[in-house]
């Protein structure tokens, strides 16, 4: 990852009719980068990602991609970007080939490389088996890759994808995670999705967007600062009385976990790992196990999306 | 980039059986028009038209009755060629394709307007197949022979600008053809109330297809089409824009 800018998104906003449903909403991205977007049905996210590809003119503020302005210079901005919109852009009544080859065309790729572009794309998708099959004869796993496909058959530096793993087999979900992170190597990507696992595995940062206001901007990596509480699981041989683990410093809540675990709630601020560890020496528990509780991106997604009044 | 689009329009055509349909259909009906013009019409009064003095020839009665009825019938089948052209693919979402490619509103429909075009002048070309058929036998006016085929040409452009245009109004095909056909109609029929005068009768598409089925060239007659086109096209232009920015 680079420290270049690719993306600036400045001060969106998006009024249908007297509705605003997008307020205010500014991000950056870096070259390289992989964006997880996250939020409830309805918050906003298609419609920031149709802003972002020119799909849908914002109601304020502006978009750079690669440094041009998506309504001044459209065609610059629009050359540098590749989306895959909720439902695939696809002609069923094509071949792969020949929609990859359109696809190609319109994306102004001189007429000697596009034969080489369709080839490089099949290749990444998978789709090297079934370039002479209709689009409409594809399963929808594979028609989501001749999609993906043409997002990315121009090599843009941005890659914009919703809900790309939504309606697939999970067998298909995985193959298609793993292709966004490998495209996570040379392009920049913008991920909506419903499925939080999902960007703890591929994305390098989240945006969560509630009721069209944008209200976590982190890396993957510094998402625990934004929790209020964090977790220790532990197991003994002979497990103390709640209420003594209870008395630990920092500790808010004890909770019985699966197998004879307890989940250990705690403040972020106070650890009470050492004292745990001392006292269950000095008393004899039989410490077997203590780990930290695996940050979730549910908990964290909760957090920030269910406080807040849901949209009218 | 233009004749990306087109080529593609043309292609998808074809890739339905409806243009297939469309052109069988068109040249069975124009077949049996041409006959009745030739064997009922101008047929058994043959000898009497050589008698009068001055008269314009075989070609002036059999060309402008088939021309007449060649093109009420293309004004019922342009609608279903232009019909999807917008609708369509904003219906089954694939319009994101173009939008987010780096091709202009202009270029698109520009691309669209072409790859219609193009299949509107290969009817025509099977629609001038059969007044040339007459050369086999005989001597014709080529002269008013072509210049109604270049009106033909011109009033089907009109026809697809129409057509076009109102199916960048709506997602649903069908809606499409039943409006641009309506417009079409009334475009047509529009004189039949002022009797050829006024100018309600000037906007009629009608009365400026018939000089040229008369072997009469008139610039203002192709400027009237040119004119109605380049509207209509920079409308469509306009109304694609107006989509992305949500102002249904």
């Amino acid at each position: 990852m680079s420290t270049e800018i690719l993306v600036e998104v400045e001060h969106l906003a998006r009024d249908y009719g007297e509705r605003r449903v997008l307020r205010d909403i500014h991000f950056t991205l870096r070259r390289g980068e992989v964006l997880g977007f996250l939020g409830p049905n309805g918050a906003g996210k298609t419609t920031t990602m149709q802003i972002l590809s020119g799909n849908l003119a914002p109601s304020e503020g502006r978009v750079r991609i690669a440094g041009h302005d998506l309504l001044d210079e459209p065609r610059a901005a629009k050359s540098a970007l590749g989306y895959l919109a909720e439902t695939p852009p696809l002609y069923r009544d094509l071949t792969v080939d020949e929609y990859l080859d359109y696809c190609a065309a319109l994306n102004r790729i001189p007429r000697r490389e596009q034969k080489p572009a369709r080839e490089a794309a099949k290749r990444k998708c998978g789709l090297e088996e079934v370039g002479g099959r209709l689009i409409a004869n594809l399963s929808k796993g594979y028609q989501q890759r001749v999609g993906i496909a043409q997002a990315i058959i121009h090599l843009p530096s941005l890659v914009i994808l919703d809900e790309p793993t939504v309606a697939l087999d999970p067998i298909q979900i995985r193959e298609i995670r793993a292709l966004i992170r490998e495209l996570g190597r040379d392009h920049s990507v913008i991920l909506s999705t419903h499925i939080l696992p999902e960007v703890q595995t591929i994305c390098d940062r989240v945006l969560i967007i509630h009721d069209g206001e944008l209200v976590l901007d982190e890396s993957i990596g510094h998402l625990d600062r934004h929790l209020k509480t964090a977790s220790l699981t532990v197991a003994f041989r002979t497990p103390p009385a709640m209420s003594e683990l209870e008395r630990l410093t920092g500790v808010t809540a004890v909770q019985p976990d699966r197998d004879g675990r307890l989940r250990i709630l705690h403040d972020t601020d106070r650890n009470p790992t050492d004292e745990l560890v001392r006292i269950a020496a000095e008393r004899g528990w039989g410490l077997t196990e203590i780990r930290p509780g695996r940050l979730s991106l549910e908990q964290l997604f909760v957090e920030f999306t269910a406080d807040r009044a849901p949209p009218p | 980039m233009i004749f990306t689009i087109a080529w593609r329009e043309f292609r998808s055509l074809f890739l339905s059986p409806l243009a297939w349909a469309m052109l069988a259909v068109l040249q069975l009906i124009l077949g049996i028009l041409f006959f009745y013009i030739l064997i009922v019409v101008y047929g058994p009064n043959q000898d009497k038209y050589a008698l009068v003095e001055g008269w314009p020839g075989a070609t002036l009665i059999i060309v402008p009755n088939y021309l007449t009825l060649a093109g009420f019938l293309l004004l019922l089948m342009v609608p279903l060629m232009t019909m999807r052209l917008v609708a369509e693919e904003r219906r089954s979402k694939t319009i994101t394709l173009l939008f987010s490619a780096p091709v202009s509103m202009t270029e698109i429909v520009l691309g669209k307007y072409l790859g219609v075009m193009i299949f509107l002048l290969l009817v025509l070309v099977l629609v001038a197949l059969m007044p040339l058929s007459l050369l086999v036998g005989g001597r014709i006016d080529l002269g008013v022979v072509f210049t109604g085929l270049f009106g033909l040409m011109l009033t089907l452009a009109s026809f697809a600008a129409v057509g076009l245009f109102i199916s960048t109004l709506t997602q649903h095909p069908a809606v499409a053809a039943i409006a641009s056909f309506g417009a079409l109609l009334c475009f047509w029929l529009v004189d039949v109330s002022t009797q050829g005068t006024g100018l309600i009768a000037y906007l009629s598409l009608f009365n400026h297809y018939q000089p040229f089925l008369q072997g009469v060239f008139d610039t203002a007659d192709a400027a009237y089409h040119l004119l109605l086109i380049v509207t209509l096209l920079v409308l469509s232009v306009r109304r694609l824009d107006a989509d992305r920015m949500g102002i249904a």
